[in-house]
């Protein structure tokens, strides 16, 4: 990409996911939820998930500080997870993720494009150990 | 103006005095990185020296020569290519000893950088002679590196860590040490210029208070050593830590200064070969300094070109580097101030070295960074390894403009223009 597409596709795309967020709010009847911190720049996403009959997410909300890339991410993530199932879910990967968000990233940039991922994979992953963890 | 403003570091700079001839064209001539162009198209603008400085030709080719030329293992070959090296370590080491004021090269210990070296004094030193209670005193502007070394020997040792506090505007409130200083307090770590604030605390003043008090001072030098190079003999300094990467030299190679007695009176860190007098089965005697802290074998040719670098600077000059890069700083505060929403963290001027750090509302650093690469300006963004700093600020994170003597005037253009695009961009402006 040129600079002037990324800077059109950020204007386009990652700024108004970062200016109106899908779903950036808590809510209190989160089947589980889960946080994590980019301990590069302390941007912060916690996810909540309210997960249905069938292991279908039907509702999933974040909240968070951090920058665009972060914060825009999780609300990308957000709007896209909602209808799919816990089994699909585990096969969404980091690739798709990063395709979802449109924009290059660096690798550093990755940490704060993938921070919502990383949080929706954790809570997957340790949700058979702990259904109701929070941090 | 009055002259206390930054008394006691060596970089006491009189705003007043004419410009010093430091002819910034000419050496930015000498870094071959600074005329790349970015991928983007734009030139390259390296407002980064606070994290790691570009490298003079000097160096480059000090390096290279050490390779093609006449590289051995250091301390071990007796036929020319070994004494060459040694020679040149030699060399090296005297050099940095006459940087920073030592007593005797014996004092200079190269390790891998500056967090390894206050690594080496937290074990070396910690270990042996701090007891449980015994206070260690700290602040919170402090890098990790001068703060984790730290913690992890009080949890060892059951000494304490206290925290001098800060003034309002992110200078260390001095009138408070001789309150906090007891007879418990062993030591005192203090870095030489904040990475975040650019705040140079007045290393004489904290030595004397300390020294009076029998608490050995440990100075990180790392940003500040590149910029104004205490003068460890005279301020009394017992420890100086600094790397080699943000003072013109290669990456991999620091130094630790420590009074000769006091690394006679340290055990090792690190066991293995060149450390040694004597090997038996079951222990082993140590060498003399400054080998006992030098296991293994050492980043060779990174410590012939600190040499280098250390030569350049000298050369060029520190009461002109220093003049030069005040100006820099002085223009970028100017010039910075004028965005809106635009927060300069740290203290006035007058205290403090090369590095602009802000925060600006409503934009993340992160974004900041990344908006201004396409621009071609490279800044830092984050929390610079400072995540208490920040907490104490109130702030995730900040965008951190450090300037070096190659840096000029349009440099600081650069960055105010692809800040004020940036923040149009994102509809502050």
């Amino acid at each position: 990409l040129s600079t002037d597409q990324y800077e059109e596709l950020y204007e386009d795309y990652i700024l108004p996911h970062f200016e109106d967020p899908y779903h950036k709010e808590s809510i209190d009847c989160a089947t589980c939820q889960h946080s994590a911190r980019n301990p590069l720049c302390g941007d912060t996403v916690t996810l909540q998930l309210v997960i249905g009959d069938n292991d279908v997410i039907e509702k999933a909300y974040f909240s968070g500080n951090g920058c665009a890339i972060s914060q825009a991410g999780a609300s990308i993530l957000c709007e896209r997870i909602e209808g799919k199932t816990v089994p699909e879910l585990e096969q969404f990967s980091a690739e798709e993720m990063l395709d979802l968000l449109k924009v290059p990233l660096t690798a550093t940039r990755q940490r704060c494009g993938l921070l919502g991922f990383k949080v929706l994979k954790t809570m997957l992953y340790s949700r058979d150990e702990e259904p109701s963890a929070k941090e | 103006m009055t002259p206390a403003l930054s008394a006691g570091n060596t970089m006491a700079t009189e705003i007043e005095t004419p410009r010093p001839a430091l002819d910034a064209e000419k050496y930015r001539n000498d870094f071959p990185a600074l005329h790349q162009i970015h991928p983007d198209g734009h030139p390259v603008i390296f407002l980064d020296s606070a994290a790691s400085a570009q490298k003079p030709h000097c160096v480059i080719d000090t390096v290279s020569r050490c390779y093609s030329e006449y590289y051995a293992n250091a301390d071990r070959g007796v036929y020319y290519f070994g004494s060459r090296v040694d020679d040149e370590i030699r060399k090296s080491r005297e050099q940095v000893r006459h940087l920073i004021g030592a007593n005797s090269a014996h004092e200079i210990i190269f390790t891998s950088g500056t967090t390894m070296s206050i690594n080496v004094v937290a074990r070396g030193w910690g270990q042996k002679f701090l007891n449980a209670g015994d206070e260690i005193l700290l602040n919170v502007m402090e890098h990790h590196a001068n703060l984790v070394p730290w913690q992890m020997i009080a949890q060892q040792t059951g000494a304490v860590l206290k925290y001098l506090p800060l003034t309002g505007d992110g200078r260390l409130d001095l009138e408070q040490l001789p309150g906090l200083l007891t007879e418990k307090t062993k030591l005192m770590a203090v870095t030489g210029m904040s990475n975040v604030l650019g705040t140079m605390p007045d290393l004489e003043r904290i030595v004397s208070e300390c020294h009076r008090n029998d608490t050995l001072v440990l100075v990180d030098g790392a940003q500040s050593v590149p910029h104004a190079p205490a003068d460890v003999a005279r301020l009394g300094i017992d420890f100086l830590a600094f790397s080699g990467h943000k003072i013109y030299g290669p990456s991999g190679v620091g130094v630790l200064y420590g009074r000769e007695k006091l690394l006679d009176q340290m055990d090792p860190v690190i066991g293995g070969g060149h450390m040694i007098d004597q090997v038996f089965q079951d222990h082993s005697t140590w060498a003399e300094l400054p080998a006992k802290f030098e296991a293994g074998t050492l980043p060779i040719a990174q410590i012939i070109g600190l040499g280098t670098a250390v030569e350049y600077v000298q050369q060029i000059g520190f009461e002109a580097i220093g003049q030069y890069e005040h100006q820099l700083l002085k223009k970028a505060h100017a010039a910075l101030g004028e965005l809106p929403g635009l927060t300069i963290l740290g203290p006035s001027l007058e205290h403090k070295g090369s590095i602009a750090s802000f925060t600006i509302d409503k934009l993340h650093p992160h974004d900041v960074a990344d908006w201004l690469d396409r621009r071609g300006v490279a800044v830092r963004a984050g929390h610079h390894c400072t995540m208490p700093l920040h907490e104490h600020l109130g702030v995730h994170a900040s965008t951190r403009a450090s300037f070096a003597f190659y840096n000029n005037e349009r440099d600081i253009d650069a960055l105010v223009e692809a800040l004020r695009y940036t923040m149009q961009k994102h509809k502050l402006l």
